[in-house]
């Protein structure tokens, strides 16, 4: 994370307010809290105008925020840089926010910066055709499937750089793109379709990738304070042998 | 109450207490930096770790409740420790942190030599560091005339936040970013608007903010530091003024909890350079239209011989905001002895008499009583800039809890929110005939308050008006049983001690209007009276210390001493007697006030009867016994106000108009002041001085 700075006064618009929609859905928002706490309601109302000056936040729009609210500007302003996804400066019509946190790394992540710089440039800048811009975050919670981005509203998941690049590609084209895994899966199911829970037990037909079930509930409700082996007694970790360069193709943890 | 033992030493507490009072009640020393008795608890610097038997890990001791802590087994009670392994090394693993990111630069940091992070460093620092990376660096902020920063200092303790936000009610400062990056700054880098801000300075535990007009100019140990009582406005600061040879290097606040707890405002700190320019260093004698430069003795006899030749009847003195007791003591005896009764210490033309007693003058609740009130009117006063400490209280107490306060008069900010009510006397006329809903608010309020300003009390009516305040103020319950909430506000450190010795027209005599008027006297001295324009023919006398408004109409200048200069009594609006200690000597051949009108007074063959301060004082207590019962206040009667309000009068139509326009120029001193000057113009929307920088 860098210093959050506001967009240098040349990108600032002149001006910001509501529309009258937005006025309104913000009055709902502030009438949520009770009296005297209507500066509670400064995130979802930063968050809207965001979503109306085109994906990031202008001086203007925290002006007008905390005027709608009575805040001081400077409280407004707190909160727009505390929270990286106000952005301070213009987004492209596609911002991609590319998770760079450990997982995604492992899953090959940096290759996907690659992309993203080659297709759209450096980070933080929008590309010169106003398509594009692209940052690193953290975490977006989507580690199942990683690599992923996230593309304005949508997560794309298992990402490759092919795939991504294609897509990428597609969406300057503003043809149809697929949301969730680029990949052969279902959402977070194992790819190539579901290996558990496939069949019922009552049917006779037991399931041949499944394990044989199990005779009786693992934990009855009155077993829940049965002690235990102490959480701090474990088995010793056994050093792995060292990764050498022949083993690298093979390190993978998909079930194939 | 509450039973908790630190460090093997039982001590009782009210369960409403912080561990960290507690350990300090037991005479444990708590190391601490976001923590501040005054401001809100912020608990984010964990300097403050204690070691609290039952709790896995230490506590952070300012933000953690007495009665949070739970007994023993067997209910003993909760045991705390300041001293064990456990807490050193978490201190010194908070030090650490925080001193990953703070440069080595105590060398060249104005807070070298008393700086919290130095002190504490001493004790729990370590000499070497185990941080590979890089320091962070954070740009300097623009914060105004009179705050530097060099905010790679900045440990964020938030301390400036909480007190721009919570004590001098501009919430301009914030903490922008967060983590490493956290930065306190103002929105977009504006100068702050408080008069109060010079404060945060001495907030700063570190140096991310330094006093800007102070920077680089002398170490703390090369300081002599004297104990003194502020005159820049009528509140009586308790200050403490740091010299340098002869010079006034910087002026600090001491604490006072009865006036300015332990605030002071801007003007009070920034006016030292003030004290160094300007100055009236020899006497000078008008000779056809110009001053020159002439000795101690031409100047007494140019006086001496206009004196001579005017009857008792055209002589007059106007004392200044400025003065002390004990100078217009002598200067009363002195126009006593030539058989003058043409004095006036209200140079503003208030009407407020001391005929009617001292209740009628006085801030009778007391500041401090401000936090006890329930209800608050104000009446043609500014307090933010009349007196920007005492208002400090009274936001105070509007944050203590639900506080109503009515104004009267122009229309302000004054960091509360207040219901305006109108704008002059006809409003207050309602208010004292009990109509209104604020009328309403007072009479069941328990202990209301009326505070009178200058501004409605300095103009022809004036006496009216005082009156008709008085009238409300009785009528709505602010005058009761043990409780008097009349409360007036003066604007000048002198006013109270001149009104306390009755420097005041006699019988027949002329106030400072008449005085300054045309025709009306030969001979006038003004004993540093500035604010008055004096008609021409006038011969003016002026003792004072700059060259100001006074000096330039002057006939005959007698260079005096400032308020830092000499060792005087001054009364502030309370009616509390304090006295302002010498920190230095007045320059050149300036000499101190009762000595130059001791002088004066041999010359005109009317000899005052004392030969040092002691002997005048002597004479000073027998005439006024309560003057010499020094940081006390000799309380008023309730039944002066009670006679005020039985006195009646024709109030005029006028709305009360501020007598405070430009708080950082309100005396000689500040008007001499470069950074007073600066402060002004940046108030008053020169943008320029930003851009030029």
């Amino acid at each position: 994370m860098a210093v959050r700075r506001l967009a240098p006064t040349e990108k600032q618009p002149k001006e910001f307010a509501f529309t009258a929609e937005n006025l309104d859905w913000a009055k709902g928002q502030i009438a949520k809290y009770p009296e005297g706490r209507q500066a509670s309601a400064v995130i979802p109302l930063l968050w809207r105008a965001q979503e109306q000056a085109g994906g990031w936040v202008p001086q203007k729009a925290i002006e007008h925020v905390a005027d709608v609210l009575s805040m001081p500007y400077i409280r407004v302003l707190e909160v727009a840089t505390f929270y990286t996804m106000f952005n301070l400066e213009p987004v492209g019509k596609h911002h991609v926010q590319l998770c760079g946190t450990t997982p995604c790394v492992l899953r090959g992540a940096d290759a996907l910066k690659k992309v993203c710089h080659d297709k759209i440039g450096h980070e933080h800048h929008v590309s010169p055709d106003g398509t594009f811009s692209w940052v690193e975050v953290e975490c977006l919670g989507a580690c199942v499937n990683a690599p992923m981005a996230q593309i304005n509203y949508d997560y794309y998941e298992d990402l490759t750089p092919e795939n991504f690049a294609k897509l990428l590609d597609d969406l300057a084209a503003g043809r149809p793109v697929k949301t969730g895994p680029q990949i052969d899966r279902q959402f977070s199911a194992p790819v190539g379709g579901p290996i558990t829970l496939t069949g019922h037990v009552g049917d006779g037909q037991p399931d041949a990738g499944a394990p044989a079930p199990a005779q009786e509930p693992a934990l009855a409700d009155a077993d829940a304070k049965r002690p235990g082996e102490a959480a701090n007694v474990r088995e010793e970790g056994v050093p792995k042998p060292p990764v050498g360069v022949g083993a690298r193709g093979r390190r993978t943890t998909r079930r194939e | 109450m509450t039973k908790i033992v630190v460090d093997g030493i039982e001590v009782d507490v009210p369960p409403e207490f912080t561990l960290l009072q507690a350990c300090e009640q037991a005479g444990a020393e708590i190391p601490r930096f976001c923590f501040h008795e005054r401001l809100s608890i912020a608990g984010n610097c964990r300097m403050c770790l204690v070691e609290l038997k039952g709790s896995p890990k230490p506590v952070a001791s300012c933000a953690w409740g007495v009665r949070d802590c739970r007994p023993g087994p067997n209910g003993e009670p909760p045991q705390v420790s300041t001293k064990s392994p456990m807490v050193r090394k978490a201190r010194e693993g908070v030090m650490e942190f925080l001193l990953i990111n703070h440069p080595l630069d105590c060398p060249i940091c104005d807070q070298g030599g008393e700086c919290d992070l130095q002190d504490q460093a001493m004790a729990y620092g370590v000499d070497s560091s185990r941080f590979q990376e890089n320091k962070r660096a954070v740009e300097d902020k623009y914060l105004g005339v009179l705050v530097k920063t060099s905010m790679n200092r900045c440990i964020q303790c938030t301390r400036c936040v909480r007190f721009a936000t919570e004590v001098a009610g501009v919430p301009e400062l914030g903490a922008i970013g967060r983590g490493e990056d956290m930065e306190i700054t103002t929105y977009l880098e504006q100068a702050l608007t408080s008069e109060l801000q010079g404060n945060v300075v001495d907030l700063c535990p570190v140096g991310a903010l330094t006093s800007k007009p102070y920077a680089f100019t002398a170490r703390p140990w090369e300081l002599a530091k004297t104990q003194s009582i502020d005159v820049m406005d009528a509140v009586g600061s308790a200050i403490r003024v740091d010299t340098r040879g002869r010079e006034v290097m910087r002026i600090l606040p001491r604490l006072n909890e009865d006036v300015n707890e332990e605030w002071i405002s801007d003007k009070t700190r920034h006016v030292v350079d003030g004290l160094r320019v300007q100055r009236l260093d020899q006497p000078y004698v008008r000779e056809n239209g110009r001053l020159r430069p002439a000795s101690w003795s031409e100047a007494f006899r140019a006086i001496a011989a206009k004196i001579d030749t005017t009857g008792p009847g055209r002589i007059g003195a106007i004392a200044g905001d400025l003065a002390s007791v004990e100078e217009m003591f002598a200067l009363k005896e002195l126009l006593g002895g030539l058989g003058s009764k043409n004095l006036d210490c209200r140079q503003d033309g208030s009407a407020l008499d001391p005929a009617l007693g001292r209740g009628t003058y006085l801030f009778n609740p007391t500041i401090a009583g401000i936090e006890t009130a329930g209800a608050l009117l104000i009446v043609g006063a500014d307090p933010r800039r009349e007196a920007a400490v005492l208002n400090a209280r009274i936001r105070k107490r509007w944050r203590a809890g639900p506080f109503p306060i009515g104004l009267i008069g122009p229309r302000l900010d004054l960091t509360y929110p207040v219901q305006y009510l109108g704008a002059g006397p006809d409003t207050l006329s309602e208010l004292a005939a009990g109509t209104g809903d604020f009328a309403a608010i007072l009479k069941n309020a328990e202990r209301p308050m009326l505070l009178l300003g200058s501004g409605a009390t300095a103009r022809s009516d004036g006496a009216a008006v005082a009156a008709l305040a008085a009238k409300a103020a009785v009528g709505l319950g602010c005058v009761e049983d043990g409780w008097n909430g009349f409360a007036v506000l003066h604007t000048a450190a002198s006013r109270v001690g001149g009104l306390d010795i009755g420097f005041v027209p006699g019988q027949g005599g002329l106030k400072t209007a008449e005085m300054i008027g045309f025709g009306t006297l030969d001979v006038l001295v003004l004993l540093g009276a500035d604010e008055v324009e004096v008609a021409p023919e006038t011969f003016v006398v002026y003792i004072g210390t700059h060259g100001d408004r006074g000096a330039h109409r002057a006939d005959v200048i007698l260079p005096g001493a400032a308020y830092t200069e000499k060792s005087g009594l001054w009364v502030n609006t309370e009616g509390r007697v304090q006295m302002g200690l010498r920190a230095g000597f007045p320059p050149g051949d300036a000499r101190e006030d009762w000595a130059i009108l001791r002088a004066l007074s041999d010359v005109l063959g009317r000899r005052l009867p004392w030969d040092s301060l002691a002997q005048l004082r002597s004479m000073l207590f027998k005439a006024h016994p309560h003057l010499q019962r020094i940081d006390r206040i000799e309380p008023a009667s309730a039944d002066d106000v009670h006679r005020l309000a039985s006195r009646g009068g024709t109030v005029g139509e006028a709305a009360f108009a501020p007598l405070v326009t430009d708080f950082y120029l309100t005396n000689p001193i500040a008007r001499a002041s470069a950074v007073m000057a600066e402060c002004s113009a940046l108030a008053h929307g020169a943008g320029a001085l930003r851009a030029a920088e």
